[in-house]
């Protein structure tokens, strides 16, 4: 997805190791062994019940925190070895409470480590434009408030601002969407994934949100109290085939919807539907429509746009197709839809189809509840495969991806 | 006196000037203990931020010091560093000690932690720290303890003129009055003293309001 990746690094943990009293384990924070890569350009989220050690692992990257054995490796370089003030300007870094500075403006708080860079002050103004911008904030309404001033939401998008401001190959990121109400941190999500796809950083993103860890990442390192990495795959693996009894209960029961939310309608193939413009002659169309098992015929104006739907019995055999002929239709669909929103939304419809429209509102295809169905089952098998194939891979310790400019 | 006024205006017609410089006097013995109070305050809170430890010690010594009677301290001192001007500033100094340290150490207390966190993570030093963080989001608690050492101070310069004339501002006033049985010099004193701390605390205040620009937007934040 991500296709410059040069401004990201890989991070790697190599059995890293944090314990809070000598010798004890299972101390809340405590952090066991723990190695995995993130690859140059990924999301990995850091997800588990609370005392895990995620957020732990997450401070070990900038050094908040440090390992009591163990190396944090960042291109390939011990993270212990850099100069700890130089490493964490190079380390976005967004919380859930935010931690804004209250004293300072928005644009203020946004060029913080450019300030600390040296940035000039031209420069750090134009910067604070951007990254407004950027997060979708107006820079003329914003730029000169006080962050008491904001609301939960906007103090979350200034917090993400302000990690992206010296552009930064890394962000960890604890619980950025925590603080907000449901509404608000799905837009922000979204919002954020689609930064992403532009940034392409490498992100650690702690959260102890199943649901929102599935949803942002491209790897999910699920964690369990003791600080055991329980399982690190990507969403749809674990998903389809939890590592352990402890992932199964922690992913959920409803796995499966999770996974329908995980894919969009993109994934399908989807059908075409039988379309005959407003205008066109009746028993042509009926003609087409009956030769076709969809029991329905979409009826579209000159731009191909749906109209409503005619059963193909009610379609006259005589005179020209009116829009007054359609009698219901269907929720309108884009490729960007998930699965499980598209099932929801089609079995309330009269007419069990979603209809896939392009951006300019014309027909691209169909979705019906069978071809999501048939592609949960066909995906299902393909995960058990792949998985149990990865499995026999991670006998030995996982080596794939190069470090980047190391 | 029945055959004299309380307040004998005539009196204080004639002698503004010395009634002026004698505030003026009384300013500056008031604020060059408010200062010199502050920088050693803040060099201890600064020293009870980095070793936390230190603060019961620091605060139990300057605690005792405070409850030392002032007319006691500023009379016992006379032997030791005679009728000058070092020994109305030492006592004076002293007992804003208590009122600084714990309002300056109660400010930095007063940062988020969560606040502190975004700050190291983003790679402050600890010296951009403090002066770019820590000191502005004290400085509400900072001011407060600089007005309540202000007022406290302007209160005890009076009893300065104990030491001699020279040293006491507006307290000489106070003293001669009661010495020679003329009550307009006490009311002089007592109110020229009482106006003077009202009005350095009003100054005070706008100071704060300067200073943090912030704490006010909270307040006008309703239609955002």
């Amino acid at each position: 997805m991500p296709e410059s990746s040069h401004g990201a690094s890989t991070v790697e943990f190599r059995h890293v190791t944090k314990r809070y009293h000598a010798g004890a384990k299972n101390v809340p924070g405590a952090v066991n062994d723990l190695s995995l890569i993130v690859p140059a350009g990924k999301i990995c989220v850091l997800v588990g019940p609370s005392g895990c050690g995620k957020t732990t692992s997450l401070k070990m990257v900038n050094r908040l925190i440090e390992p009591t054995s163990g190396q944090i490796l960042i291109d390939g370089v011990d993270a212990a070895t850099r100069d700890v003030i130089e490493l964490r300007r190079g380390i976005g870094y967004v919380i859930q409470q935010v931690g804004l500075f209250p004293h300072q403006t928005i644009a203020e708080n946004i060029v913080t480590v450019p300030r600390l860079l040296g940035w000039s002050k031209d420069r750090q103004r134009e910067r604070a434009e951007e990254l407004l911008g950027l997060v979708g904030l107006s820079p003329a309404t914003y730029r000169d408030r006080y962050p008491s001033q904001l609301s939960g939401g906007e103090r979350q998008r200034v917090g993400v601002a302000r990690a992206l401001a010296a552009d930064p190959p890394i962000m960890l990121m604890d619980e950025p969407f925590g603080a907000v109400d449901p509404i608000v941190r799905e837009r922000l999500q979204n919002e954020f994934l689609r930064l992403q796809e532009e940034l392409a950083k490498t992100i650690l993103f702690v959260t102890h949100d199943i649901d929102e860890a599935i949803k942002m990442g491209d790897l999910v390192a699920v964690m369990q109290q003791g600080g055991i990495l329980a399982q690190f795959a990507t969403p749809s693996e674990i998903l389809a085939s939890p590592a352990s009894e402890f992932v199964a209960r922690f992913v959920g029961a409803d796995r499966g919807l999770k996974r329908m939310s995980l894919s969009r309608v993109s994934d399908l193939e989807l059908r075409r539907p039988v379309t005959a413009r407003v205008g066109d002659v009746c028993s042509e169309a009926r003609r087409r429509a009956l030769a076709d098992p969809f029991a329905y015929l979409l009826l579209v104006d000159d731009a191909n746009r749906p109209v409503g739907w005619i059963g193909e019995d009610e379609i006259p055999t005589e005179g020209r197709l009116t829009e007054s002929m359609a009698e219901s239709m269907s929720p309108l669909l884009d490729r960007r839809t998930t699965l499980k929103d598209a099932l929801s939304m089609l079995l309330d419809a009269d007419v069990q189809a979603g209809i896939v429209v392009d951006r300019a509102g014309a027909v691209v295809g169909l979705v019906t509840a069978d071809m999501v169905a048939d592609w949960m089952r066909m995906t299902a098998v393909e995960a058990e495969f792949e998985s149990a194939s990865a499995a026999a891979a991670d006998e030995d310790p996982p080596a794939e991806p190069a470090p980047v400019g190391a | 006196m029945p055959d004299r006024p309380l307040v004998d205006w005539a009196w204080i017609g004639d002698h503004l000037d010395d009634i002026a410089s004698r505030t003026v006097q009384h300013l500056a013995i008031a604020g060059m203990a408010v200062a010199a109070g502050f920088v050693l305050a803040f060099v201890l809170a600064l020293a009870i931020r980095r070793w936390p430890r230190l603060d019961g010690p620091i605060v139990g010594v300057s605690g005792i010091l405070y409850t030392i009677p002032s007319l006691a301290l500023f009379a016992a001192l006379v032997p030791v560093t005679g009728v000058s001007l070092l020994t109305a500033e030492i006592p004076l100094t002293i007992y804003t000690l208590l009122i600084y340290i714990r309002n300056i150490v109660a400010g930095f207390r007063a940062v988020p932690a969560d606040t502190l966190e975004a700050a190291d993570a983003m790679g402050f030093t600890s010296g951009r720290r403090l002066q770019e963080i820590e000191l502005p989001l004290a400085l509400p608690l900072i001011i407060a303890g600089v007005r309540l050492a202000s007022v406290s101070t302007i209160g005890l310069v009076v009893v300065a003129a104990l030491i001699g004339d020279n040293y006491g501002g507006l307290g000489f006033f106070i003293r001669d009055g009661i010495n020679t049985f003329f009550p307009t010099k006490v009311y002089v004193g007592a109110v020229m003293s009482v106006a003077l701390a009202l009005v350095v605390d009003a100054l005070l205040v706008g100071l704060e309001r300067r200073a943090t620009p912030w704490a006010r937007a909270r307040a006008t934040r309703a239609v955002a």
